[in-house]
């Protein structure tokens, strides 16, 4: 747009420009940008004030404008932290994202590693075949690995979730650490061949050292797509005690006929906060990956 | 003299163990190297697929291994009137929630791509959607459509746009636009993003260019923007119809499936069938079935859209 201006600039008269383009980009860049925000944001925003109004407000819009709280209350959140398993679901969600973001990223580092930089026979082909993993969604995979996984005796511990989370991170991790790794220098590992490190020693002291930011980009993204995931957790997990927090909130907070609101928004709104809060440290990485990735 | 430091100088480089120089071995360590990526994915990715093709062709159940039944399992589907809805709803769902998202997306990265103020945080925000688990924006939706206290009814009769509440999820073609919406609401982050990325690798003197032979701004859209877009729009897309045809959480979240099961997608039905109703075999077949829909749908929008760049002349960059 700012090309569009330039035309103006180069065909209209200047004074009568100056006042129209004004008017102009407000009417067609700020006002639609202003929707799109508004319309991405809104079901956030009642979220959070449905999670704070007492019942008495939450059901009755003739009284209270329900875009506003008029006392705000704890009460959805009390009963969340104290009269449900909440702290453990959220806890168990935790240390799953946590172990799946981790294998998923010490096995995507050397499988990158090995792929771009050792350059054996056929490791396009590898590449092509990590690459291809990406495109198989959960969706197809999750009757056959429950039969797995109660096979493997692993049904309804949190393990089920730890070993299979890195089927859709790992090849994600790979390609994202594989474009990062084209980017370093052959060079600098070449210099350290010729001192006599050992490929190891290159892999920890000189590659890894220079990609830390591809591995923060890969750790947030795992981190966040296994904080996510709903579908092996449904499937896998069946004690309620057990379960992360997406599956918990489905399942367990909505109870009969009547809904609890109130309860329900204050837990997608606490269950939402982790990862919001820990891409909100990295939305720079975030974005690059994201953006590099589709492109690569 | 030289004959007493020769040896002390040597002594230095001592002669590593077997260990390490068997980790300096190519072909082992690229093994090494390879074995827990692909390990991983072996077990869990490429055996669950063909175990699952495998079982689409048995009657397995919950608790009991199944026997050969052939084809038994799709000749049953393809008289099964829930699984032809269930295909036609995830086409609909995926045809329209797609072309939302990809108008919608590419006006947002255009509207993007100006010079803004605070245009990192508003990057930030507009990715929101994106991040926070999908179940849980789907219960906010959820929330939203509410028979009796939809925020959106509310807002339409005061406004004097209808007398009485919207009914959203509780007829069957309100309830499939419903979902296709917040689906479009969770898509459109995504696609303005990768969207915005490609549009900042476009080179200005084209539009420099372009502008000097005196063209319109729609002309620049359609003769640069657009052709420039394509490779990138062709990966994007194809990830996200399979991401949307293969979809779960929302419809699961939101409706079930109901109401009398006219939302269902293909993957709420295997779902239904093959974990909550027990019919494993009957399940594999349903989502095996989603395969060839998957393969024809990356094929065309690959092949239908990414042909262009060579077409073009670009070199494989």
């Amino acid at each position: 747009m700012t090309e569009e201006s330039q035309s103006n600039s180069a065909t209209a008269q200047p004074e009568a420009m100056t006042w129209d383009s004004k008017q102009r980009r407000v009417v067609m860049l700020y006002v639609p940008l202003a929707c799109f925000v508004l319309i991405l944001l809104f079901p956030f925003y009642w979220m959070t004030v449905t999670a704070f109004k007492p019942n008495a407000e939450l059901y009755d819009y003739n009284t209270y404008n329900p875009f506003w709280i008029g006392s705000p209350t704890l009460d959805h959140l009390k009963h969340l932290l104290f009269g449900t398993s909440y702290p453990r679901w959220l806890m168990t969600t935790m240390g799953v994202a946590v172990a799946s973001t981790f294998i998923s990223l010490l096995a995507s580092t050397l499988a990158a590693y090995a792929i771009q930089r050792l350059r054996f026979k056929g490791s396009q082909y590898v590449g092509l075949g990590i690459y291809l993993a990406y495109l198989v969604p959960p969706s197809i995979l999750f009757i056959p690995l429950a039969t797995i996984v109660y096979q493997l005796g692993l049904f309804d511990t949190p393990f089920a979730l730890i070993l299979t989370f890195p089927t859709f991170l790992i090849p994600f991790c790979t390609w994202l650490l594989i474009g990062y790794f084209k980017s370093i220098p052959y060079e600098l590992e070449e210099c350290a061949l010729i001192d006599g490190a050992t490929r190891l020693q290159i892999l920890r002291r000189i590659t890894l050292p220079l990609a830390v930011p591809g591995l923060i980009s890969a750790g947030i993204f795992s981190f966040t797509l296994s904080w996510n995931e709903f579908i092996y957790s449904l499937a896998f997990i069946q004690s309620s005690e057990k379960k992360t927090v997406p599956v918990a909130i489905l399942t367990e907070l909505v109870t009969g006929d009547v809904y609890q609101w109130g309860a329900l928004m204050a837990g997608s709104l606490l269950g939402s906060l982790p990862v919001a809060v820990f891409y909100s440290f990295f939305v720079d990485y975030y974005v690059s990956s994201l953006t590099g990735a589709v492109k690569e | 003299m030289s004959a007493t430091t020769a040896p002390a100088w040597v002594r230095a480089r001592r002669d590593p163990s077997w260990i390490v120089k068997l980790f300096d071995w190519k072909p082992f360590l690229v093994f090494a190297c390879l074995l827990p990526a692909v390990g991983l994915l072996t077990v869990f990715l490429t055996y669950p697929l063909g175990l699952g093709i495998w079982l689409s062709f048995t009657d397995t159940t919950i608790g009991r291994s199944g026997v050969w039944v052939g084809l038994e399992n799709f000749e049953y589907l393809l008289e099964d009137k829930l699984w032809w809805n269930a295909v036609f709803y995830s086409v609909f769902y995926t045809g329209i929630a797609t072309f939302g998202k990809f108008a919608l997306g590419l006006w947002l990265a255009l509207l993007l791509n100006n010079h803004l103020p605070f245009k990192s945080l508003l990057r930030a925000i507009i990715l929101l959607p994106w991040i926070v688990p999908t179940v849980l924006s789907a219960i906010a939706f959820w929330w939203i459509y509410d028979p009796q206290f939809s925020i959106i009814s509310y807002v339409a009769i005061k406004t004097g746009l209808t007398s009485e509440n919207i009914d959203f999820i509780n007829t069957p073609w309100h309830a499939r636009f419903s979902l296709i919406a917040a689906n479009i609401w969770r898509g459109i982050p995504f696609v303005a993003i990768s969207l915005l990325a490609g549009l900042q690798t476009i080179s200005p003197s084209l539009y420099e260019a372009a502008l000097l032979d005196g063209s319109t701004a729609w002309q620049r859209f359609r003769y640069i923007t657009f052709p420039m877009l394509l490779p990138i729009l062709a990966i994007v897309m194809t990830f996200s119809i399979i991401f949307t045809f293969t979809d779960f959480q929302l419809v699961y979240a939101i409706t079930r499936g109901g109401p009398v099961n006219s939302t269902h997608l293909l993957a709420t039905l295997a779902f239904q069938r093959g974990i909550a109703g027990g019919q494993l075999g009957e399940g594999a077949a349903i989502a095996v079935s989603m395969i060839p829909f998957l393969v024809a749908a990356t094929l065309f929008s690959y092949f239908a859209l990414a042909r262009r760049k060579w077409q073009q002349g670009e070199g494989n960059d």
